[in-house]
């Protein structure tokens, strides 16, 4: 774990810390195993052209996972995320396999965030973040927002 | 281009649901969860560690309800529901929107209710599209709803 993150570390502004994906055809099966989510969009070529996409794309719940890993990884242990949200805006497709274990060269995500606001209510020291992947292209393909409580100093 | 005018059948599945369905949380899952994600976070991966940390158990990532529990296929049922019903064969995941509000580990117990809360006809880049959001209430052993999703899927 990233050393822990305190509620006065924060200002309106201050950048979430990157973090960076790959996707692969294979991490694609392996989340719809993990996930019961076995939707042949996205691992069966012929029926996802058939939906008007290029291919297999990757799972609109696996780049909102990368969001929450984003943002669970940013808060440390002691913070808590209080409710996140996203919208799919542009497809991304996975990288292909090339051996048993390693793909081919392909895009790459970076899952980025700043905070909007930072405030106490009660007992709870709030920040609430805009998030989103920008993909090779830098376009943002997913785009969201997210609230977490962090630990104060002065308690 | 034009929206997307709802018939009956589609106005009717309004308010109708699925459940609940109840799931018991397994540390296996949630590991196979994280190493799907790429998060290498202890508390999720490491029972050991998960143990001695405040929490005393392997815990599940936030979210970690919303797929591997409810909605899973259980979504893919409401889909092919709302197909039936007239709208349009093809199908994307438009968004999310989570709300945690109580921590989720191994060994909880999850009623998961599914609720169709409101199907709209638009005009969107897609075409005439309906736009179904479905709200999942994930109700714990102890009575709390640990987690609120609301999901929007397009069908265009």
């Amino acid at each position: 774990m990233t050393k822990q993150l305190y509620y006065e570390d924060v200002d309106i502004g201050t950048e979430v810390t990157p973090l960076k994906k790959i996707a692969t055809t294979r991490m694609l099966v392996q989340w719809a195993g993990a996930t019961g989510d076995f939707n042949p969009l996205h691992y069966e070529e012929d029926f996802a052209r058939n939906l008007g996409v290029e291919g297999p794309i990757l799972h609109g719940a696996l780049k909102r996972a990368w969001l929450v890993n984003l943002m669970t990884e940013w808060i440390g242990e002691k913070g808590r995320l209080k409710n996140l949200s996203c919208r799919y805006r542009g497809m991304d497709y996975p990288r292909k396999m090339k051996t048993f274990t390693e793909p081919h060269d392909g895009e790459t995500w970076w899952c980025k965030g700043k905070v909007t606001k930072k405030y106490v209510a009660g007992e709870a020291s709030v920040v609430e973040c805009s998030i989103w992947i920008e993909n090779g292209m830098g376009d943002k393909t997913t785009t969201g927002t997210a609230a977490a409580v962090l630990p104060s100093k002065s308690k | 281009m034009a929206e997307f005018v709802l018939t009956d059948s589609l106005k009717q599945l309004i308010g109708s649901s699925i459940g609940p369905i109840l799931y018991k949380v397994e540390e296996g899952a949630i590991q196979r969860y994280a190493k799907a994600v790429g998060d290498s976070n202890p508390l999720y991966n490491n029972i050991e560690y998960a143990s001695n940390s405040q929490w005393g158990r392997l815990m599940a990532p936030p979210g970690f309800a919303g797929w591997p529990l409810a909605p899973g296929q259980d979504i893919l049922h409401l889909v092919d529901k709302v197909i039936s019903a007239g709208a349009p064969r093809g199908n994307l995941d438009g968004g999310v929107e989570f709300e945690f509000l109580s921590p989720i580990g191994a060994g909880d117990v999850l009623a998961a209710l599914i609720r169709i809360i409101n199907i709209e006809g638009l005009e969107t880049k897609l075409g005439p599209t309906v736009v179904t959001t479905v709200e999942v209430t994930y109700t714990n052993q102890r009575g709390a709803v640990a987690m609120i999703a609301r999901i929007t899927f397009l069908n265009f």
